[in-house]
């Protein structure tokens, strides 16, 4: 039966996810709209169950590792996001607006910078979460993009190519700054974010 | 001994003033709604009903404008409108777009992988959690406008005494009033439609039982119809299913039964229930015969299908009324229609039925009520207003297997009643999707790798 947003969210904690993420009150309500609506056991906290059961998500070959990028903490079952970590991951995907670029340069970097985007990319290849992606990594991400279409062989050369191409300092992988210089000319700041309605 | 004899005229006048009462309420009911359900014909008190509360609750809604500026408070707005613009370009497109904004290189040289492909499954996916086509029609649709039911109501906090009042005012004759009028009336409906076409029962099969059994049917479901007070609008009725053809419609609730068969006679189709529900079929059948299956047999798609084909194909009988659907949706979209319907050859006769949500919302969530409670909703809300367009009969083409013309059919019904057509599964409401769906996108996502080795399997294929 839709839910009753604004009721359940207070003033003060909608002002705080503002200045955390950015995002405008009215996205905000209307994503806690969305979120209640994906939350089923009513707790005010979403599992990975509840995420899977969105059926696009569902096919989408990342879709897993698109979910894991909601729970930082570990990689256990029981984990619940709550709507304040919720709103943290998806402010990654808020347009850059030209005047946020003028801003005061010793405030903290804003979630949906171009590092940060480029962060939850990376985030994506980095299994095991130690900051570097490791051959085996990219093989096992490569695999889920492409299914069963393609060989271990070529997968396996694909992922060699790849390293070459990035790794400068020669430990075979690729650490967070060798990434943002491989993608240092694509546009990431359109590719990366998503088109709010008001 | 004394005491007693003080009571005594008091109880007298009591019992008088009930008894006229009762008498007077059963006649009202009997001059206003049950003969005009027999003859099928109306006063149109309905529309004169429906008209009046139009009116109110566009004043509440404009109140309760006002009353959030003066507050200064924004206003909860419902997401008819979507959260965010998706793009639809394809992934192939989009890929080749990453691509090429992030590379110094000749495209036509073809790049295999690039780390940035990574960029579209993401936002894909961050996309679909925040705002995807397929759960939201689970759950029943958002108004702007207010119509005095909490139960749709974001906004509800005191705004100005007159409209509380008058919600209060509402309350009490939803509850008071129009509750109890209409318990009385679905169960005199229920009553009659169990007794009588069980006494039709009895009756030799031929014309004379078809044509009773046909004017009982219409009779009880018209009574039932106002014990809803469901206002209806039939377009097109030259176009009514026929014997020996099968009618299919989009599904948002149970009310969906009641509203086509108090127009024309069915023959239903559906798995026998217990209780209250198994006692009704088990009569209807005495009169006509409806196609029941026990849970078993369900299961069994052979046997469905021919005890189907062989309905249609005795054109005495009369036409099939199914949902393909599978499941109650929420009236915003027709979701993926089963093939079954469509494979068994007969003609079609597509219907569209679309609810006007302001009055009251129809959906039946079976997940958060059940089907006692959702008729006690039906039966609180002002009133079930909705129109019902009767498409003109389609037949499977040449070369058309049953998906493409179940496609068709579907497209048809969501054309004429301005839903949104979409190829997802109804059994997504409680089921996984299938892996199929992802193995296609992985395919698709390979072929994009490929250009230099050329594909797997053998035959040559551009990329």
């Amino acid at each position: 039966m839709g839910s009753r947003a604004s009721t359940l969210l207070r003033e003060e904690e909608i002002e705080e996810i503002k200045k955390e993420t950015g995002f405008s009150h009215s996205q905000i309500t209307r994503l806690y709209s969305r979120f209640t609506s994906l939350d089923k056991g009513e707790n005010g906290t979403l599992s990975r169950e509840d995420f899977q059961r969105i059926p696009e998500l569902a096919i989408n070959p990342l879709g897993d590792r698109i979910i894991n990028a909601f729970f930082p903490e570990g990689l256990d079952r029981e984990d619940q996001v709550n709507f304040r970590g919720f709103m943290r991951t998806l402010a990654h995907f808020r347009p850059i607006e030209d005047n946020e670029k003028n801003k005061d340069p010793t405030a903290s970097e804003p979630l949906n910078s171009r590092t940060n985007k480029l962060l939850f990319a990376f985030r994506l290849y980095d299994l095991d979460r130690d900051d570097k992606i490791s051959r085996d990594e990219l093989l096992q991400v490569l695999r889920m993009m492409v299914g069963v279409n393609i060989s271990d062989e070529q997968l396996g050369s694909i992922a060699d190519r790849t390293i070459q191409e990035a790794d400068q300092n020669g430990d075979n992988s690729i650490s967070f700054n060798e990434f943002i210089k491989v993608l240092e000319k694509v546009d990431v700041e359109q590719k990366m974010s998503i088109r709010f309605l008001h | 001994m004394v005491l007693f004899l003080d009571f005594n005229p008091f109880d007298n006048l009591l019992c008088i003033l009930l008894g006229i009462s009762f008498t007077v309420w059963f006649t009202l009911l009997l001059v206003f709604i049950i003969v005009p359900a027999i003859f099928g014909v109306s006063f149109g008190i309905r529309q004169l009903y429906m008209k009046t509360l139009l009116k109110i609750f566009e004043w509440a809604t404009r109140r309760i404008e006002r009353g959030a500026k003066d507050k200064n408070h924004p206003l909860h707005k419902p997401y008819s409108n979507a959260i965010i613009a998706k793009e639809p370009t394809s992934l192939e497109e989009e890929i080749k777009e990453i691509r090429r904004s992030g590379s110094n290189r000749d495209l036509d040289s073809a790049s295999e992988f690039e780390m940035s492909d990574i960029f579209y499954f993401c936002r894909r996916g961050v996309e679909s959690i925040m705002d995807d086509e397929v759960t939201k029609r689970f759950s029943a649709e958002e108004l702007e406008s207010w119509n005095l039911l909490t139960r749709s109501n974001y906004n509800f906090q005191h705004i100005s005494l007159r409209l509380t009042v008058l919600w209060g005012l509402g309350v009490v004759i939803r509850y008071g009033f129009l509750l109890p009028l209409r318990v009385t009336l679905a169960f005199t409906g229920v009553g009659l439609l169990v007794v009588l076409t069980s006494i039709i029962g009895f009756l030799p099969n031929g014309r004379t039982k078809n044509f009773l059994s046909e004017k009982v049917h219409l009779m009880c479901y018209r009574i039932c119809v106002r014990a809803l007070t469901a206002i209806i609008t039939y377009h097109d009725s030259e176009n009514k299913p026929k014997n020996g053809g099968i009618c299919v419609a989009n599904h948002t609730s149970p009310i969906d039964v009641i509203i086509l068969a108090s127009d024309g006679c069915y023959a239903m189709v559906g798995q026998i229930h217990g209780g209250l529900m198994g006692v009704i079929q088990k009569s209807m059948v005495k009169a006509c015969p409806h196609i029941w299956f026990e849970r078993s047999e369900v299961k069994d798609r052979h046997l469905v299908a021919k005890r189907l084909s062989d309905h249609v194909e005795d054109k005495t009988k009369l036409p099939i009324l199914i949902f393909p659907e599978g499941t109650c949706i929420n009236n915003t979209s027709v979701m993926m229609f089963k093939k079954g319907s469509f494979e068994i050859g007969s003609t079609v006769y597509p219907v569209a039925i679309k609810y006007d949500p302001r009055f009251g919302d129809a959906f039946w969530n079976s997940s958060q009520f059940g089907m006692v409670s959702y008729l006690l909703r039906m039966m609180s809300s002002w009133a079930i207003v909705c129109s019902v367009w009767y498409l003109p009969p389609m037949s499977r083409e040449e070369g058309e297997d049953a998906v493409q013309f179940a496609n068709r059919v579907k497209a048809a019904i969501a054309r004429q009643g301005g839903l949104v057509d979409l190829l997802w599964d109804g059994g997504l409401k409680r089921g996984k999707v299938k892996d199929t769906f992802k193995e296609e996108q992985q395919k698709l996502y390979s072929k994009m790798l490929r250009p230099t080795w050329g594909p797997q399997n053998g035959h040559s294929s551009a990329p």
